[in-house]
């Protein structure tokens, strides 16, 4: 069972996560995205942007880095091996571009029993360096229990 | 900007389909993309070691492919403001065949006085729906 006490938590910052053009291209392939402001410098500051954007979901790549610290946190008592992703959102004030200095800030919203298994929403928030809020990250975890 | 005139669309109105072919090299791409290394991505006797049917996709590969169905529709990626699913059913990969991610989006939602519509993806494997609720709130 998930630790109830640590609904309210919040995790400390983690380190500044830099996000690279090429990082950017790599992960457009892995999710099969054929979008130009994703992959073409050219088409994405035609549009307005100074490098090419991340998709939609890239974000989950910065919410992970929360989600480790917490999943190494003794006190919130998270066993991976256990652990389903039950649902995820993304909300983003604007979207992840290719040199952005990115930190996370994480906070358990919600732990929730339900029979054996418990449900724990996770709150990350996403800043830039100058501390604007680029996306918030909304995780459900399902970690079953003990049949 | 886009070329897409909210006034033009009805909710219920078909948008896109696209058929994502997910194969084992795909889950090793996404692994390495997105550094979820989890072995059941991968690793059949690890998978079925914890009960599992087979090699399953990641869920957040298969959320992130069936947004490209709205990214497509509007042109931009970056229009995407929000976007959420649930993860109802597991994509089992076959090592050979791999598996076919069939993904339809539809207007669900039209707000005009933002310039926003809302996109309901519905993403079927083996003829089961793999996402809950998915929707993408795509900024016009």
């Amino acid at each position: 069972m998930v630790n109830p006490n640590v609904q309210g938590k919040k995790y400390p910052a983690t380190d500044p996560y830099l996000v690279g053009r090429e990082k950017i291209r790599e992960f457009a392939h892995a999710v099969k995205s054929t979008n130009p402001m994703n992959l073409d410098v050219f088409a994405a500051q035609a549009a307005g942007y100074t490098d090419v954007i991340a998709p939609p979901t890239f974000a989950v790549v910065i919410q992970e880095r929360s989600l480790a610290t917490v999943l190494g946190d003794p006190e919130a008592d998270i066993d991976f091996s256990r652990v389903v992703h039950g649902d995820q959102r993304f909300i983003h004030a604007r979207p992840i571009v290719a040199g952005d200095e990115l930190v996370s800030e994480l906070e358990v919203a919600s732990v929730k029993s339900l029979g054996a298994h418990s449900m724990v929403t996770f709150e990350t928030k996403i800043y830039d360096v100058t501390k604007e809020l680029v996306c918030t990250a909304i995780s459900t975890l399902v970690v079953r229990g003990d049949e | 900007m886009t070329h897409i005139n909210i006034a033009s669309l009805e909710v219920g109105q078909v948008i896109g389909s696209t058929e994502f072919l997910l194969t084992r090299d795909s889950l090793v791409r996404y692994a390495g993309a997105s550094g979820d290394f989890n072995q059941i991505h991968y690793r059949d006797d690890v998978a079925a070691a914890v009960g599992l049917p087979g090699v399953l996709a990641h869920g957040m590969l298969t959320m992130g492919a069936a947004v490209q169905v709205a990214v497509d529709w509007v042109g931009n990626a970056g229009a995407v403001v929000d976007y959420q699913v649930r993860f109802t059913k597991p994509v089992v990969v076959d090592p050979v065949n791999g598996a076919v991610l069939v993904v339809t989006g539809k207007v669900g939602e039209i707000d005009a006085e933002n310039n926003v519509v809302r996109v309901d993806l519905e993403a079927v494997f083996d003829d089961n729906k793999v996402l809950g609720k998915a929707q993408a709130r795509v900024q016009l």
